[in-house]
């Protein structure tokens, strides 16, 4: 399968009078793992929200296996989506949160099956089938009855990876997945994530793991004050950066005693 | 379960780890002796606390409370006091209030008001959240729409409300529903044969209901971590889905208990529409007493009735926070019924083994 070919271009936007993307182009091929590294304020979680339309661009823009996202090119014009086809682009596109954004009301089981009933129309029975199947996938299926208050955050973000999986998107997004979680937590789910890594997906990945970044990555992309200042295989950019910048962030990020 | 266990296990390390200058706690006679003591203990092991003592073999008395069970009997002896005055008073003519409670005209007027407070907060209900998405939502007219209704009718009292739209017959003498501006007319009716009494008081306490309610549904669905509805757009799920499945669920246990607040105002609110002439309890009970004379038992009547409603909705209540809970406690409390289940049943159990 070779889809989910995320093409970024240009791509400007700005928050007030702070401009927080300037002009950022990024490829990333179909089955590719890009890691986003970057100091906080860097425009790295933003840069992913565009990517789903959670965040509109200024401008540039952004495709998706040469689709245009959040916008149809009519005639000269770009025509913005309705609703209701944005939706639509998203069920192509898992998002998986730092702070979870499990839906508390709702068990682990229904949390997985409720996007693909109500967004893809498929029935009670498959989309909960399918939600046991994924469940177990995360290693989580004998908790399937249980609120998301009763698990841990480590099982919380898995069951939130199971559940940006139970729509089969092209593309996964994650956005600093183990920020939230305790040291010990962090590795369960990093697991889960480097056995996606193997699957097909395209996977477009923020985070602060460094060892997990040189892991999992095929590009690594260093971004900092809104504009990727390095991008390259995980051995050009940790071992050689060429840039003073990069090499100043993963001084201070990286402790001495780790071994790269 | 390892909480309880550290606490035990601590102290079985400080013990065994202290020197073995451990004594009783009651032992006043040694007491001269700790100055002594102690700063060769120090010197010796300069990292030991001051001495463990063993409690496990000791009994624990609570701690006496003396001025809580003075205030105890104080309180009860004023709630029998009350209690003395009302049964006994002849005043209360509690004779009177029995014959009356169960009288066909009360019951009506019992029916009527608790008509108008199931329509009337419903339908406000509904409305009030409707008016909260509008002030939720993008567009500057909805949002001025919805504040400006919220502004009027939390602005003017009911008992203004009610008379308006009892009155709207002369205001306006016709309703008619037509093509705005021209003289095309669909339907025409007297104003004065569409606002009866019962429409008046619907109208009046629905859409002062749903200033308030829209306020309070307001509230609920900004307690909701913002959060939930990006997840949910990132998961495709459309908008009204997301509102109804996600959002609201979640906003319902900010919602509830001012919510209940509202409908148990309203029960008694609908007194109010009294001023319509609307045969509802508190109008059938002024009825009865200014016929009879019998003003305060009449009123008791009333209030008995207002109090078993509240106390109805008070359970209500309970049973639909206790539903909206879940997930939001990692286990849910026992009900009430529940614990006197599971009172009886250990209590069974322990019947039979000492049998």
């Amino acid at each position: 399968m070779s889809t989910g070919h995320v093409e970024i271009t240009d791509v400007r936007k700005s928050f007030g009078t702070t401009e927080v993307l300037k002009g950022v182009s990024l490829t990333v091929p179909p089955g590719g793992v890009a890691v986003i590294l970057g100091p906080s304020g860097s425009g790295k979680s933003t840069l992913l929200r565009t990517i789903n339309h959670l965040e509109k661009v200024d401008s540039g823009n952004i495709t998706i296996d040469g689709e245009l996202v959040g916008y149809q090119l009519r005639g000269n014009k770009l025509h913005e989506l309705r609703e209701k086809d944005i939706l639509k682009q998203r069920t192509h596109i898992g998002m998986v949160f730092q702070n979870f954004n499990l839906f508390p009301h709702l068990t682990a089981l229904e949390n997985v099956a409720e996007a693909p009933v109500v967004a893809q129309g498929r029935s009670k029975e498959e989309a909960r089938a399918r939600a046991l199947e994924l469940l177990d996938r995360v290693g989580l299926k004998d908790r399937a009855d249980a609120y998301p208050r009763q698990l841990s955050g480590g099982q919380q973000q898995r069951v939130a990876i199971a559940r940006a999986l139970a729509l089969n998107p092209k593309i996964l997004l994650f956005d600093e997945p183990t920020s939230a979680l305790d040291p010990e937590l962090v590795n369960e789910v990093l697991d889960v994530i480097r056995e996606l890594a193997t699957s097909g997906t395209t996977l477009i990945i923020v985070t602060h793991e460094m060892g997990f970044a040189r892991d999992v990555a095929d590009t690594v992309v260093f971004m900092d004050q809104g504009q990727i200042v390095e991008q390259g295989s995980p051995q050009e950019v940790f071992t050689s950066p060429r840039e003073p910048r990069t090499r100043s962030f993963f001084s201070k990020v990286i402790e001495p005693a780790f071994n790269i | 379960m390892s909480s309880t266990a550290t606490p035990v296990s601590v102290a079985g390390a400080a013990a065994q780890s202290a020197p073995s200058t451990g004594r009783p706690a009651s032992a006043g006679a040694l007491e001269n002796q700790a100055p002594e003591s102690t700063p060769e203990s120090t010197a010796e092991t300069p990292t030991a606390g001051p001495p463990a003592v063993d409690y496990s073999g000791y009994k624990v008395v609570p701690a006496k409370h003396p001025g809580r069970w003075v205030g105890t009997v104080l309180v009860a002896l004023g709630v029998a006091a009350v209690l003395w005055s009302l049964a006994t008073n002849p005043r209360w003519e509690w004779g009177v209030v029995a014959q009356w409670f169960t009288a066909q005209s009360v019951v009506n007027g019992l029916v009527e008001t608790l008509k108008l407070t199931a329509i009337s907060g419903a339908l406000g209900f509904v409305l009030g959240f409707v008016l909260a998405l509008m002030r939720l939502s993008a567009s500057p007219l909805l949002v001025g729409v919805s504040w400006t209704f919220s502004w009027i009718f939390r602005s003017t009292p009911l008992l203004v409300q009610l008379l308006l739209w009892y009155n709207l017959g002369y205001l306006y003498e016709k309703i008619s529903l037509g093509i705005p501006f021209t003289d095309v007319r669909f339907f025409e009716v007297q104003t004065t044969t569409l606002i009866s009494q019962f429409a008046a008081a619907v109208l009046g306490l629905t859409l002062n209901q749903a200033a308030y309610s829209a306020e309070i549904i307001r509230g609920g669905i900004l307690s909701v971590d913002q959060g939930q509805l990006e997840a949910a757009a990132a998961l495709g799920i459309p908008a009204w889905r997301r509102s109804t499945r996600i959002i609201l669920p979640q906003a319902m246990r900010a919602i509830l208990p001012t919510a209940f607040n509202e409908i148990i105002g309203l029960v008694k609110g609908t007194s109010i529409v009294y001023v319509l002439a609307y045969s509802e309890l508190f109008y059938t009970v002024q009825v009865i007493y200014n016929r009879t004379q019998q003003v305060l038992p009449l009123l008791l009547v009333a209030t008995l009735w207002y109090v078993v409603i509240t106390s109805v909705l008070s359970v209500f209540q309970y049973y639909i926070e206790r539903h909206y809970s879940k997930g939001a406690v990692r286990n849910l409390p026992l009900t009430p019924l529940q614990k006197v289940r599971r009172f009886f049943a250990t209590h069974a159990v322990l019947e039979r083994k000492s049998r």
